[in-house]
């Protein structure tokens, strides 16, 4: 008969998986819309430069300084509710998708390891969240490089520093808020394990992600709020000041590592013991 | 973990398996025994619990009771090691509507750690290829047909070889052709070795393909045994065509024979155990010109007396 040992790493599975994920229309015209974001801001900001004092988000006004502005104004208006969205979409369809096709029966029954396959879900909506804020951050750089031009930057503190540092505290950023949407990511997991309907799944990790946001802006729950998601998801601009404030940082990685291992190992634990009905 | 000679011999077998959802007992008790190499008919009517089983058997739903195992291997601890060898279709096919069938086969063939991802292009076009679906290949699964939905859910069962292949409704949906094309196909691939286990509530379509069969009813397994054994053991009706039907009524009265109906050329009667070949020596003794006879074990009567005859699923 055929093989009979199994090749103990294989990567076919992960590789099929990104392959639907954005092999599928449905994830491009989300991403089209998220990269479509940094376009707007570009051309509005170039078609009408705001005054001195705006009241608008910080980088903003930054923008006609130097077009690595524009990737992070695009980041920061897309990270209440765009960025969190496109990653809900993947992370709730991961398993109460398959399992609304039917799919997950036919998976199962290759058969792939349920451990395996929560594992490898949880990589590829890892790996999403990293590409979706690097292609804002990339369309922004060509954006702002094309309209604004580049040069030396100034960071939030004053600092001046060139160019290509800037572009490394750009990636930094990116990598940061990757790994916060990596813990918002878990939870998706965890919902979609729960249930056979993707849309419900997504729908309840905004509602906890936006429930989160809100929280975190009511002074009277101060207590509550290091428990929170989104508490320090806006801590990326620690990145932008000289020298780096790692604080912030280094407490949000943290909180979504925490969230990751939670809610990893709940989704593990639900469905590893789940009867697969559908 | 040692293999007796005798689970060896079954490639099916469960003890007592039992699933209970809520209240209800979905499946309850039933002690399967697949032989190797056979052609099993699992039948009942929608509802019965076939399907429930058929998912405990690959592991998909956890018994509330009982334990089975696949190819002498327990389940489900072993399942790494042999649901590589057993090949599935279970409650109809269900596939990515947005890939093409070739896409979704190797989206499943990825899936498997088992298979070489050196042999997948023709390893899939060759299951496409044994279920007739090669020129629909690249067209997305969402424009297929029922009955081609169907062909390429078998066509998953087929990316490697398999010892083992269990069938929920493999013919759900197809044309008399292609009910046809996947008899012949289950007959070659069980003449190959492999064990098949073939689900139906229609005992006409799996009689003619099966050694053996087991009846589900309400959760039970209510009847299981080799076919010509059930043959031998129930009632047969014969149908005798002669020009003197009355004369053959009372020659089949006389050996014993029930239910004697009267047309004006054929006579029908229930024989018992009566052997065919006695029936017409009696016959032809009595000098009634027999033009013609028939006799079948009339396992449809034995399958609507074990399962009831109402068109309600079970509850």
């Amino acid at each position: 008969m055929s093989a009979v040992e199994p090749r103990l790493v294989s990567t076919r599975l992960l590789r099929s998986e990104l392959m639907l994920i954005y092999g599928r229309r449905r994830n491009w015209a989300g991403l089209a819309v998220l990269a479509a974001m940094p376009i707007i801001v570009a051309i509005s900001v170039k078609i009408s430069p705001p005054g001195g004092s705006s009241d608008g988000p910080d980088f903003f006004s930054s923008i006609t300084s130097n077009g690595l502005f524009v990737a992070l104004a695009a980041l920061t208006v897309e990270l209440p509710l765009f960025l969190p969205l496109a990653v809900a979409s993947i992370a709730g369809d991961s398993i109460a998708g398959e399992a609304n096709l039917g799919t997950l029966r036919y998976l199962l029954a290759v058969p792939v390891h349920r451990t395996r396959l929560v594992v490898v879900k949880y990589i590829a909506i890892c790996l999403f969240a990293f590409s979706v804020t690097l292609l804002v951050a990339g369309v922004g750089v060509l954006m702002g490089l094309t309209l604004f031009g580049g040069g030396d930057l100034t960071l939030l503190s004053g600092t001046q520093i060139p160019m290509s540092e800037g572009a490394l505290r750009l990636l930094l950023v990116c990598g940061y808020l990757g790994i916060c949407l990596c813990g918002m990511g878990a939870i998706g997991l965890f919902v979609s394990s729960l249930t056979e309907q993707p849309i419900g799944a997504t729908i309840a990790i905004m509602i906890l992600t936006v429930a989160s946001f809100i929280l975190d802006t009511i002074p009277q729950l101060d207590w509550l709020h290091p428990y929170l998601l989104t508490h320090s998801w806006l801590a990326f601009g620690d990145l932008l000041r000289d020298p780096i404030a790692w604080d912030g940082v280094r407490e949000g990685v943290m909180r979504a590592t925490a969230y990751a291992v939670v809610f990893g190992t709940a989704a593990w634990a639900r469905f590893s013991s789940k009867d697969v009905t559908s | 973990m040692s293999v007796g000679l005798e689970d060896n011999a079954i490639a099916v077998r469960s003890t007592g398996l039992t699933k209970r959802f809520g209240r209800q007992y979905a499946v309850n008790k039933i002690d399967l025994a697949v032989p190797r190499g056979s052609v099993y008919g699992f039948l009942g009517p929608n509802g019965s619990g076939k399907t429930t089983t058929i998912r405990m058997l690959l592991g998909l739903v956890r018994p509330t009771a009982g334990t089975h195992s696949l190819l002498g291997h327990a389940m489900p601890a072993g399942a790494g090691r042999v649901l590589p060898r057993v090949g599935a279709l279970v409650e109809g096919p269900a596939f990515h509507p947005y890939l093409s069938g070739r896409r979704n086969l190797f989206r499943l063939d990825a899936a498997d750690r088992w298979a070489d991802p050196a042999t997948a292009a023709a390893r899939v076009d060759g299951a496409l290829d044994r279920v007739g679906l090669l020129a629909a290949a690249n067209k997305r699964y969402r424009a297929y047909s029922l009955g081609m939905r169907q062909r390429l859910a078998i066509a998953a069962t087929l990316l490697n070889p398999r010892e083992l292949l269990i069938l929920d409704e493999p013919t759900n949906g197809l044309d008399p052709q292609g009910t046809r094309e996947v008899r012949t196909l289950i007959t070659h691939l069980a003449a190959d070795g492999a064990t098949v286990l073939l689900s139906s509530h229609l005992l006409s379509e799996v009689e003619q393909i099966c050694t053996h069969v087991g009846v589900m009813h309400q959760g039970s397994l209510v009847a299981q045994a080799a076919l010509p054994e059930l043959r031998a053991t129930h009632a047969a009706r014969a149908t005798v065509t002669t020009d003197q039907p009355q004369d053959a009524a009372k020659v089949l009265g006389d050996l014993g024979a029930t239910d004697v109906v009267v047309s004006t050329d054929t006579v029908q009667a229930t024989m018992g155990a009566v052997p065919p070949e006695k029936t017409v020596a009696a016959l032809v003794h009595a000098g009634v010109p027999v033009k013609g006879f028939a006799q079948s074990a009339d396992l449809e009567d034995l399958f609507v007396s074990l399962t009831g005859e109402g068109f309600d699923v079970s509850g």
